[in-house]
């Protein structure tokens, strides 16, 4: 093979094309990868709804429950705790709900389907920390006003007894209801929606 | 023997440069006479390395990465396995002092113009492997799979929740399931063990042949390659070996003494190195009261708390912030436009200004510690600011900075 002249353009044609070529070829080559790192069947699997069993559930109780990993509360709300819930509205960022962090049936003053029983994943929507229940009134570290909800440690974020976030703290958001139907009065089904509202 | 040992060496070198990269890197390789303590950071950074990966591997041999044993695998190493608990403080102490040596190493960067031209590269790789030792920081502390190690992963990854649009399914990726779980800590462990010390190798060989290939700066921050002598070797240079690995040895000496009394009498350094939440099986249905990261990470976590969360982007505000507050020191070697390189010959205004931003990541480090006051918060706000101003006022002040008179050779008592 004798050097006879190289031609410059087909080489870099050559060149640009292999790399194409080669390049499409590893970033298809790298999804298997990249999507093997997505939940298994298996953690799918463990998403699957849980049941819960409300009737020993007393007023101003909660009882916790694990669905996805996540830790549901489920609460039931006495009288005065549902008053409550219109005395401290305006010092809350969403009143309303409007925000879609519960399901349709759950868009309401109380936000649950059934006003006394308050059905909440129990995660902070700040950064996932899991705030606590402080049903008591006005204890010393909340100051006066606390009508009773929750309270995340790590940040300082503050909800009401429906999950509702109050304004100003880290907690961009009301804490997540999640798709939930009563099998009967005291069984609740947490993971799937309820075909009524 | 001797004629016989030279013959292996020629047989060697006829197929590998053995002895070329003696040379190039030890025996021929000449650094500045006039280094000083701060010189030595660099070298205990690489000792730490080995360190890590020689007692990480021989932890490996018994721990379980299971969600379910994680946690009591770790505990048979520091009560069943002979001298477990040596390689276990050894590791976790070495976790606390590679960031020790890194910052310093790094604020030594800083106060000699060590990221200048032609050292910019040399700036990139190092960082680049700081955070890759943030990521190697953060999987290994998710392994003992105690509380801390849980919440802490919970907290940091929702982070990436954050992110518009495509945050959710980020984090779902990462965690490879709804929360942390045992597919996380399994995917971490493989971080944690091969891949990551991989990436940190290769950066740490491509961050030392940079150097070597530019030369090494010094505290008078002058090249030392413009003045050479008739043999074509800078006149104030002096061979790394035997000079400097003898001086390292000195500082390898005192080094060791102060690592090896935390490993002995105070492993957990009262909660600063491991925290005494990690003492705890993890819990995804309980959170401890007060979720702190690490304090090589606090500086960060205190201006990720700062941040108020906006309108539109939520809480991704504060992400956002704490992300640039790395990224900005990427592009230090251009912030800075000052011909002078040392501190020694530069103005008062970047004396002070260094200063401040020392004070300033102390400060933030101790705020990210503390429980979320309002005072506190304000305080991270204040000095949020102050961090980012120190780049600010640093591209304001090197353009015309006017300090000493820079010497024509380096400075030797």
């Amino acid at each position: 093979m004798a050097e006879q002249g190289a031609d410059p353009t087909r080489r870099r044609f050559l060149t640009a094309t292999a790399s194409a070529v080669g390049g499409a070829g590893v970033a298809v080559g790298a999804i298997p990868f990249i999507l093997s790192m997505q939940p298994s069947a298996r953690a799918q699997a463990a998403g699957a709804p849980v049941e819960a069993d409300i009737s020993k559930l007393e007023d101003g109780q909660l009882l916790i429950f694990e669905w996805r990993g996540q830790p549901v509360w489920i609460v039931r709300r006495g009288s005065e705790s549902l008053a409550s819930l219109r005395a401290v509205e305006e010092k809350l960022a969403d009143p309303e709900s409007e925000r879609q962090q519960q399901p349709d049936y759950a868009r309401n003053d109380h936000r649950s389907i059934n006003p006394e029983v308050m059905v909440l994943v129990g995660i902070c929507t700040h950064l996932g920390c899991s705030p606590k229940y402080r049903p008591e009134l006005a204890p010393a570290d909340l100051g006066a006003d606390w009508q009773g909800g929750f309270f995340c440690p790590c940040h300082g974020s503050k909800f009401d007894l429906a999950g509702r976030v109050y304004a100003g703290v880290p907690a961009p958001t009301n804490l997540v209801v999640p798709p939930h139907k009563y099998l009967s009065d005291t069984r609740i089904l947490i993971g799937v929606d309820g075909e009524t509202a | 023997m001797g004629s016989r040992m030279n013959n292996l060496v020629t047989w060697i070198d006829a197929r590998f440069p053995m002895t070329k990269m003696w040379e190039e890197h030890l025996s021929k390789y000449y650094a500045p006479k006039n280094f000083n303590f701060w010189y030595f950071f660099g070298s205990l950074a690489l000792l730490v390395l080995v360190l890590q990966i020689v007692t990480g591997i021989f932890l490996a041999m018994h721990y379980k990465p299971d969600g379910e044993r994680a946690f009591a695998s770790v505990e048979y190493i520091m009560r069943d396995v002979p001298w477990g608990w040596l390689m276990r403080y050894l590791h976790s102490t070495g976790s606390s002092m590679f960031f020790v040596v890194v910052y310093l190493h790094m604020l030594r960067g800083l106060m000699y113009g060590s990221y200048k031209n032609p050292r910019e590269l040399i700036w990139l790789f190092g960082m680049i492997i700081y955070v890759c030792l943030m990521a190697a920081a953060f999987t290994g502390y998710l392994l003992p799979w105690g509380q801390m190690s849980y919440w802490g992963a919970q907290v940091i990854i929702n982070l990436f929740d954050t992110v518009p649009i495509i945050g959710p399914d980020l984090s779902l990726w990462i965690r490879g399931d709804y929360v942390v779980a045992d597919a996380t800590l399994n995917r971490f462990y493989a971080l944690h063990v091969a891949a990551l010390p991989l990436v940190l190798l290769g950066l740490v060989v491509m961050h030392i042949l940079a150097l070597h290939e530019v030369g090494s700066n010094n505290p008078d921050g002058i090249e030392i390659k413009q003045h050479k002598g008739a043999d074509g070797t800078p006149l104030d240079g002096i061979p790394f070996h035997p000079y400097y690995t003898v001086k390292d040895i000195v500082g390898v000496g005192v080094f060791m003494i102060i690592f090896m009394a935390i490993v002995f009498y105070a492993p957990e350094l009262g909660g600063l190195f491991l925290e005494h939440d990690n003492f705890t099986p993890a819990n995804p249905l309980v959170t401890p009261e007060h979720i702190k990261p690490v304090w090589y990470f606090t500086p960060y976590y205190a201006i990720l708390r700062a941040i108020p969360p906006l309108p539109l982007v939520d809480q991704f505000s504060g992400v956002f912030v704490m992300g640039a507050a790395i990224v900005v020191l990427f592009f230090l070697p251009w912030i800075d436009r000052s011909e002078v390189k040392s501190i020694r010959y530069r103005g008062t205004a970047f004396k002070l200004n260094l200063a401040m931003f020392a004070i300033t990541f102390v400060v933030l480090a101790y705020l990210g510690m503390s429980p979320a006051e309002p005072v506190l918060v304000l305080l991270a706000q204040i000095f949020t600011v102050l961090y980012f101003l120190f780049f600010v006022l640093l591209y304001l002040i090197s353009k015309s900075e006017t300090g000493v008179q820079v010497p024509d050779r380096v400075t030797w008592q």
